[in-house]
């Protein structure tokens, strides 16, 4: 079972991605945006960055992409789609997630372990983990105020401590299904003892649970 | 270009005696682009004029230097094939006339000397000094800096993993934004600065050329301030991190595929440095095209053309059968490309502009025939006064003086700095900001490098010498406190004006005192940057040498020493010389006295070495291992306890003291013998007040005290 792992240029949280997938025993490639045939993978991750510098809205270029289309028909098949952080913001911009990010509440960039809350099982994020389990992992970005007019998103994971302004303190949202979820915070940070925490791993076997074969 | 009488060369920052060396070099007088190459090459920027004479008594050389200093980036032999490459510049003058774009292009340019040698970059460090944060220009430049430094760094997709920050009136209208890199290559991918053979391309690659930055190295940061800076702004660069991070991909994509011959970034002096340098260093000339450079605005001159210090730019010289893949690779990564030149046999460089010769001259000149100085050293009479007349602050209870010290923003929490910066990324981070050195892991290998950066302007004003010396010290002893062995040294010398002979004596001492510590300690200077003219309205700064060190810990201790991993019953350790009563220099004569005065405790090289050795035996052994350094002992402990959120009981003799060669040691009785008269036992840790000879603190107030010290600062 393989995950495909969109890099758009000014990502760069792809290859953390895939070296925390590989050691839960997973098994992740690096995809080029312009891919056009992603149906030898069984699930998505956009990972976290800068994509095309943020220019004009975070996510609102990368949603153009190629593999952005193949991203969409997938998500139609019910396969697990994982946006983290910049990814979380593509998927807002290519409608699969309701609501948009804004700036952090303080206006500066926030990277620092926040603790979070689950709130929901039924996502491809937490199907492993239980609710009201408290989660430590280490949120980065500048653009991780969640605004959602419709109040559609299903919310998975909660921060504990609002770090900066999100609706309801969503840390992770869901679409109706479960199978397509944006999460602020880097689980990919949280994979090993040696740097501070490996509370991300519940959230990624979740992930590689969830693939079923293409 | 001329706005008044003023000659033209006298514009470009070039002297009388200079400009008659060109003529010599020609044997006619310079076509005007032959002039803005000499005007910028020469500037005191990039030719060292004033410090060359004296940056060769730097050790250098070591078993395991692969590349050291007068290449974009030295590089040392970590072991099993894999290489480490460093560097450190400024930006000071261009972060005083925009804070946000001097930072930025800091942090752009130093990556770009890193990646230029074939390295990924994994670590960038940051040095900035400020004046008062009770000055709202202080504020100002303070708050820009930082955001300038995360809105780059983050972007660009390096992480920042910690640096220091200084306050003190001598950086009011002069800061200083130093930057480090680091990033590590197998052997196989190191790239040299060099043009190749007669017949390899040039190709240019990266954002198109403007009219940004033309003059920065020689207008701005080759002369002192003066109340027309500001009008110098259209000198600064601007940045651009999303182009240097596709320009960075493309190039490792280059290295990989074996596609470049040699490599040059366009940093300081742009286009006429990125085709003399490597040039000269091949023993080869080149003809050179501006017509085929990409620019974004037209009708740009031959001399705008060459001194441009457009961002995002590198020189990438190619095997003629290889250029088609070169410029595919460009493609892909969605970056600019052009071939503008061609190496030639012979040592000229032929430079052609709408069909026309506008320079031919022979390329090694502007390397090797750059003016040199040595300039007028002159000890100042005032150290003596200084020395002789100590400020000392009586200690009356010790517990206020500690909160007003962690109230001081230099040393109360950074974490309103590093917190905006990404630290965390790659996933390599195990000792982060906020320690004493930085400890990343190299993922796939059982290795950690460890890097530490200190500066201490006070210290080197009252003993440049000695001051600097203790910086080499301290830095050694932060990467051994990791488990890490010193493996190499980057200096960036922050100075005043050298035409003033007292700035260049504090020059000349601290190139001594950084030569003897590197010596004592058998650690090479593989590099380093040299930033004079940090004068404003004739004020000079205080000498501000910052030292990066580099350590390899190899393995790395499989639990390293950290600040949180104190629990009660563990006893607290001094290890190293008592300390002495004298505040000379200290923290607490600037932040309770507001006085420099003195004479600093003397550095000993055999102590340094001692000290090192026991703090890499104890690394593997010991939960917790941190240098005393700004605030002294109570400092330390105060970080400990926080980080730790446990209390602690000690009893200190002259508890602020920063004397060298000192750290703390925190373990379980018995855990670890430090028998002998190198180490002291100070108390232990428990409870939730911090106690000082009897004086205690809710462990509460020192936590709110020391994490609120920037942000309420920053209220004015």
């Amino acid at each position: 079972m393989k995950t495909a792992v969109i890099v758009f240029p000014g990502v760069n949280c792809e290859h953390d991605v895939v070296h925390a997938i590989e050691a839960l025993g997973g098994e992740a490639d690096l995809v080029w945006h312009r891919e056009t045939d992603l149906s030898d993978f069984d699930g998505v991750i956009l990972p976290g960055g800068f994509a095309h510098g943020d220019a004009l809205r975070t996510g609102a270029i990368a949603r153009f992409a190629p593999a952005m289309d193949e991203v969409i028909r997938l998500a139609g098949e019910s396969r697990p789609i994982l946006g983290i952080c910049n990814g979380w913001q593509m998927l807002c911009e290519s409608r699969l997630l309701p609501g948009a990010h804004i700036a952090n509440r303080d206006m500066s960039f926030i990277c620092k372990f926040v603790d979070v809350e689950v709130m929901d099982t039924n996502s491809v994020l937490t199907r492993s983990a239980e609710v009201g389990q408290r989660l430590r992992i280490p949120l980065n970005s500048y653009q991780g105020n969640w605004v959602d007019p419709t109040h559609s998103g299903r919310i998975v994971l909660r921060y504990i401590n609002d770090p900066n302004g999100s609706q309801r303190q969503a840390a992770a949202v869901t679409n109706a299904e479960g199978n397509v979820v944006g999460v602020m915070p880097h689980p990919e940070r949280g994979t090993d003892e040696l740097l501070g925490s490996i509370d991300g791993n519940i959230l990624l076997e979740s992930f590689l649970h969830s693939l079923v074969p293409a | 270009m001329t706005t008044t009488q003023e000659p033209v060369h006298r514009l470009l920052g070039m002297t009388d005696d200079e400009y008659q060396s060109v003529i010599r070099i020609l044997g006619r007088d310079p076509r005007p682009a032959e002039l803005a190459m000499y005007s910028v090459m020469w500037s005191e920027h990039c030719s060292y004029k004033s410090s060359r004479a004296h940056l060769g008594r730097f050790p250098t050389e070591a078993p395991w230097v692969v590349v050291g200093p007068g290449e974009n980036a030295g590089v040392v032999d970590i072991g099993d094939g894999w290489l480490a490459a460093l560097r450190i510049e400024s930006h000071n003058h261009p972060s005083f006339v925009e804070p946000y774009q001097g930072a930025a292009t800091g942090v752009g340019g130093i990556l770009r000397d890193v990646f230029t040698m074939g390295a990924r970059p994994i670590a960038l460090w940051d040095q900035i000094r400020f004046g008062p944060l009770t000055e709202p220009m202080n504020r100002y430049l303070f708050k820009g800096v930082v955001s300038g430094i995360a809105g780059y760094g983050n972007a660009v997709g390096v992480p920042t993993v910690g640096g220091e920050v200084e306050f003190d009136d001598c950086y009011s209208g002069n800061p200083l934004v130093n930057v480090m890199c680091l990033g590590i290559l197998q052997r196989e991918q190191l790239v040299l600065g060099t043009a190749g053979v007669p017949g390899s391309i040039a190709v240019l690659l990266g954002k198109a050329t403007g009219r940004d930055g033309i003059g920065g190295a020689s207008v701005l940061a080759s002369s002192s301030f003066d109340d027309e800076s500001q009008s110098k702004r259209p000198s600064v660069q601007v940045g651009d991190p999303f182009e240097e991070k596709k320009l960075i991909e493309a190039c490792l994509e280059l290295y990989k595929k074996g596609l470049v011959v040699g490599v040059q970034d366009l940093g300081a002096a742009g286009l006429s440095c990125a085709i003399s340098e490597p040039a000269g260093r091949a023993g080869v000339g080149m003809d050179v095209d501006l017509d085929a450079v990409h620019t974004r605005e037209s009708g740009m001159t031959a001399p705008e053309l060459l001194m441009s210090e457009s961002q995002e730019r590198m020189m990438a010289f190619v095997d003629p059968t290889q250029v088609d893949e070169v410029l595919a690779v460009a493609d892909k990564w969605e970056i600019d490309s052009a071939v503008v030149g061609e190496v030639k046999k012979g040592g000229t460089l032929s430079i052609k502009h709408n069909g026309e010769t506008v320079a031919e001259l022979p390329a090694a000149s502007l390397a090797d025939d750059a003016p040199l100085y040595d300039r007028e050293a002159v000890r100042p009479e005032w150290i003596d006064s200084l020395w002789q007349t100590e400020s000392k602050i009586e200690i009356t209870n010790e517990a206020t003086t500690l909160l007003e010290l962690l109230a001081d923003p230099a040393i109360g929490s950074s974490a309103w700095i590093h917190e905006q910066y990404d630290h965390m990324l790659f996933l390599n981070t195990v000792v982060g900001p906020g320690s004493d050195a930085s400890l990343l892991r190299i993922k796939g290998t059982e290795k950690g490098l460890a890097v530490s950066t200190d500066g201490n302007g006070r210290l080197c004003y009252l003993n440049p010498r000695h001051g600097s010396q203790r910086l080499v010290y301290e830095a050694a002893l932060n990467v051994a406190i990791t488990g890490a062995r010193p493996l190499a040294i980057v200096d960036n010398l922050n100075f005043g004006n050298p035409e003033n002979p007292e700035v260049m004596w504090q020059f000349k001492e601290t190139v001594d005192g950084i030569s003897e510590a590197a010596e004592a300690l058998d650690i090479p200077v593989v590099g380093g940057n040299v930033s004079f003219y940090n004068e404003t309205e004739g004020l000079d700064i205080h000498p501000t040498p910052v030292v990066g060190l580099l350590g390899l810990a190899d393995p790395m201790p499989k639990s390293p020493p950290r600040l949180n991993r104190a629990g009660a019953g563990m006893e607290i350790w001094e290890v190293g010389p008592a300390a002495s009563s004298s505040q000379a220099g200290s923290a607490l004569q600037r932040v309770i006295g507001n006085a420099l005065s003195g004479r600093p405790t003397e550095p000993n090289p055999e102590t340094a070495r001692k000290v090192i050795e026991l703090a890499l035996d104890m690394a593997h052994n010991v939960p917790v291992l941190h240098d005393i350094s700004d605030g002294g002992a109570a400092v330390a402990i105060a970080e400990i306890c926080i980080a730790s959120g446990v209390g602690a009981d000690v009893v200190l003799n002259n508890p602020f003291s920063e004397d060298p060669h000192r750290f703390l040691a925190v373990f379980a009785p018995g855990k670890f013998d430090l028998s002998g008269d190198l180490a002291r036992r100070l108390g232990t840790v428990g409870g939730d007040h911090l106690i000082i000879n009897r004086k205690s603190i809710d462990l509460s107030e020192v936590l709110s005290t020391w994490r609120d010290a920037i942000p309420e600062a920053l209220t004015g």
